[in-house]
């Protein structure tokens, strides 16, 4: 049995050890919100944070998580970094299908959260690891230039 | 059973229940809309489908296309929202079912695809309005016992200009509802006067996709319901021999391991338990005749299919008799591949089935087709299978295919509970349906001059279309998907011929790809035209404007972009400029393009400036939208990818493999906009289409080299 903090919130959960974390939200906690893509790490639409650092939970096993507090695209509400990110969005209607959105939400709130105001080159080191294949990357970076000058 | 006869029967149920007839009053997620539907599928006036307004004041769009991030939900609604005078703020909006009154004529099938929604629907769904808003006028100046002409609505009310009295819809709905439906045409306003129309709209799927909780059907829960993954045989046309699944079935959460003729699926209680086990199988195909198949056996048949027979697709004039007397003679093999369509959301379908009825929950551009599959499988009626269509995480073409519902219920009917089927991305990219590998053969003449006097054209590959609407081939064996970008061009082109030589791709199913036949026929057409004026040493845009004759759009956006991208200014050592221009679902785009290429040989497409003239605009932000995704998702195909077969197997197992333009490789891009007042063309995958041929085009002009294989990285011919 892990007890996993996601949300704010604790969470029995009785979970094979290998089970990366992304299931774990998505079929034991009922936390749709972080999406399956590739299953190895390279798009992104996982993306959650661990202790406000971006990972990947398609490829971190929930029995690695430990007691590190956990933060999905629903755990946002308070957020005040992550208020003005999703405001950015809304904006400048970045979204197209959405499906990687809440994956290219959650790293652009860790880029922010580390680095208010990143530069072009920072925020494509950032946010290369998230694929769109409805090609919005150039709206995401509007958007997070945008936050950086709101804040 | 023909819908019709359930849905009226069901009419008369609902018509004593009160409610505007086209809105009656039934709990959200039955099937209120089909009733109205299909009685008014007998006049020219079918607002029903598409509108529904309840006593409580709630109004509710019904969208006849699905929306998998082209922004239709949005336009759709503007479309009705225009004519019935409510604010995008006062709407809910739902996913069509799967009904006869929701079919796009163009497609023979209740489908989205093929840019045809916006051109489908520009008149329907405002008339859907505007029928709407007549009679809950009527019912207002009923009431009041004064003239309709005397009453104006505005913002989901309907007021008496004299006496200032007004009514909400919704205290409207139940005296509208035993109103007839008008049998002559309403007036639509005048453009003039759009509020909605050609303003650009927020998103109305914005919201939930930025918080996380819109539903793709891949987030799908039902009580009681178990997480399945499936294997089906990696070769096309392979079948199970034998599945060894001890070892599976110790896997902890594993719950059932289910067959079907190619395909194997194990249960768990999440996903995780379900990939575990289907790892642990031991499976045992029958590859059966595909096993040889090569990516060589596919480009051999194509090039071969060169020479020998061919039909006659299209002829103007005597092309070759004019290239026989040309002063010069240009002449070019092109290579497409196949490619995969790899959208975000892996493969999924959530299936429900009992004695009664089966529960389909998924994101589908083909909903009928996928509910017709299901009722054959299951035996039930079609009026027992429910297709609840969820957000899609990305189409691309690869949702009007709806094998994956077809597998998933066959499955599903082996449990009591509902099923979820997940794909892995493996799974995704070994059993797509793929866009076709095409080869295209060119001959030109140019004249002494320098102008074209005669182009001939072979076209060597499959015809989706014979497989996806058989009936849709032309009667002489041409899919007329080819025919786009080829013959409809922007060009005044004196003699062509075009003949086509049909090759079906061993080893694979094709498919619908974004950008279909423009995609295709863009790159092989624009890169053409770019030879034909290096062999005629005039500039790429002068040779094209000096071709676009009784086609003043396609100048007036190659101007504007030639403009915009200071074509002609000095570029830097390796970069190169190229252009394309094209008519394409009936939309003209002209796009320019910078790329550069580094020693090493890496290529970086800089900038993209696309001039587009669409006719009238929907939602104007959004064209812009669609146009840089569309060139997004063609430059990653053009310059990266190519699905290889070895041993009849898909080679590319996930993004590792499959590369996907990233955001550090994305160029600026801009798009402009021309007003028009023409109807409205197709957008979605317009961008999509320029994207090779702009390139291709582009490196030419920096190595002074032709590019004619794609992807354009590859090696080259």
């Amino acid at each position: 049995m892990l007890t996993l903090q996601v949300n704010g919130a604790a969470h029995q959960v009785d979970v094979p050890d290998d089970m990366p974390l992304l299931w774990v939200l998505r079929d034991v906690l009922g936390l749709p919100g972080t999406k399956f893509g590739c299953g190895i790490g390279e798009c992104g639409a996982c993306t959650v944070h661990v202790d406000g650092k971006a990972v990947r939970a398609c490829s971190l096993p929930a029995s690695l998580v430990g007691d590190r507090p956990v933060t999905t695209i629903e755990g946002l509400a308070e957020d005040e970094v992550a208020t003005e990110v999703t405001k950015a969005w809304l904006d400048i209607d970045v979204v197209q299908c959405g499906y990687c959105q809440p994956g290219q939400i959650m790293a652009a709130i860790a880029l922010l959260k580390s680095n208010l105001h990143p530069s072009d080159d920072e925020i494509d080191q950032a946010m290369s690891g998230n694929i769109c294949r409805c090609g919005t990357y150039r709206r995401i970076r509007a958007a997070i230039r945008n936050v950086a000058g709101a804040v | 059973m023909p819908v019709g006869t359930i849905a009226i029967s069901r009419r008369r149920a609902l018509l004593g229940a009160g409610g505007l007839l086209m809105a009656a009053m039934v709990p959200q997620g039955s099937l209120r809309a089909t009733t109205r539907i299909v009685e008014d599928q007998t006049g020219p006036f079918a607002p029903n489908a598409f509108v529904r307004i309840a006593p409580d004041g709630s109004i509710t769009l019904i969208l006849p296309n699905v929306e998998m991030g082209q922004g239709i939900y949005t336009g759709e609604a503007m479309l009705i929202a225009e004519e019935l005078d409510v604010g995008l703020d006062q709407i809910q909006i739902e996913a069509a079912p799967p009904d006869d009154a929701y079919i796009t004529k163009a497609l023979g099938t209740e489908a989205t695809g093929g840019s045809t929604s916006t051109i489908a629907t520009w008149t329907s769904l405002r008339e859907a309005g505007a029928v709407a808003r007549t009679l809950l006028v009527r019912a207002a100046a009923n009431r009041w016992m004064v003239d309709p002409a005397s009453c104006q609505t505005e913002a989901g009310m309907v007021r008496h200009g004299p006496t200032g009295r007004t009514l909400t819809y919704g205290e409207l709905a139940v005296e509208a509802a035993a109103l007839p439906v008008p049998t002559s045409p309403v007036a639509l306003r005048d453009p003039s006067t759009f509020r909605l129309i050609g303003h650009a709209q927020h998103r109305l799927d914005g919201p939930a996709k930025v918080a996380g909780t819109a539903t793709f059907g891949i987030d799908i829960r039902q009580p009681d319901m178990k997480f399945g993954t499936v294997a089906a045989c990696p070769v096309m046309g392979g079948v199970l021999l034998h599945v060894d699944d001890s070892a599976a079935r110790k896997i902890p959460g594993v719950r059932e391991v289910l067959t079907i003729g190619n395909a194997v699926c194990v249960v768990g209680d999440h996903f995780w338990a379900a990939r575990k086990g289907l790892e642990a199988l031991e499976i045992t195909w029958d590859e059966g005749v595909n096993s040889t198949v090569s990516t060589e056996t596919v480009y051999r048949g194509l090039h071969e299919a060169l020479q020998g027979p061919a039909i006659v697709a299209h002829t103007k004039g005597d092309a070759k008799g004019a290239i026989a007397g040309a002063a010069t003679r240009v002449e070019a093999v092109y290579q497409q591949p196949l490619l995969a369509h790899a959208p975000m959301e892996p493969i999924n379908c959530t299936v429900h089935v009992t004695a009664e009825r089966c529960d389909i929950w998924v994101g589908t551009q083909v909903p009928m087709r996928a509910r017709d599959a299901a009722a054959e499988v299951t035996g039930l009626p079609k009026d027992k299978v429910f297709l609840h269509n969820q957000y899609i995480g990305g189409g691309f073409g690869r949702r009007l295919e709806h094998e994956y519902v077809t597998q998933a219920v066959q499955f599903a009917r082996q449990v009591a509970y509902p099923l979820k089927i997940v794909w892995s991305r493996e799974e995704d990219l070994a059993l797509d349906r793929y866009r076709p590998a095409y080869v295209d053969h060119l001959v030109g003449g140019l004249d002494a001059h320098g102008k074209l006097v005669g182009l001939s054209h072979r076209i060597v590959g499959p015809a989706v279309v014979a497989r996806w609407a058989p009936e849709a081939l032309l009667p002489n064996g041409v899919d007329d998907d080819l025919l786009a970008a080829t013959v409809e061009t922007p060009y005044a082109i004196p003699a062509m011929f075009l003949d086509y030589a049909r090759r079906e791709a061993p080893g694979v199913v094709t498919a619908w790809w974004r950008g279909v036949g423009g995609t295709r026929g863009v790159f092989v057409i624009e890169s053409f035209i770019d030879e034909l004026a290096a062999s005629a040493k005039v500039d790429p845009v002068e040779f094209r404007r000096r071709m676009t004759g009784d086609h003043p759009r396609a100048r007036a956006v190659l101007d504007l972009a030639a403009e915009k991208a200071e074509w002609g200014s000095k570029l830097p050592e390796g970069v190169g400029r190229g252009v394309a221009l094209q008519y394409v679902f009936g939309s003209y785009l002209a796009t320019v393009m910078e790329v550069e290429l580094s020693q090493m040989g890496t290529v970086r497409v800089r900038r993209a400036v696309v001039a587009v003239d669409c006719g009238r605009v929907v939602n104007p932000d959004q064209v812009v939208s669609q146009i840089e995704g569309g060139l997004i998702f063609g430059l990653s195909a053009a310059l990266f990818n190519e699905v290889t077969l070895e041993k009849g197997r898909v080679q590319e197992k996930n993004f590792n493999t499959y590369r996907v333009l990233r955001m550090n490789e994305s160029p600026a891009i801009e798009v402009h906009l021309i007003d028009s007042t023409e109807d409205p063309g197709g957008i979605g995958e317009t961008g999509t289409a320029a994207a090779a041929a702009a390139a291709a085009n582009a490196m030419a002009a920096a190595t002074g080299r032709r590019y004619r294989r794609l992807p354009l990285t590859g090696v080259q011919a």
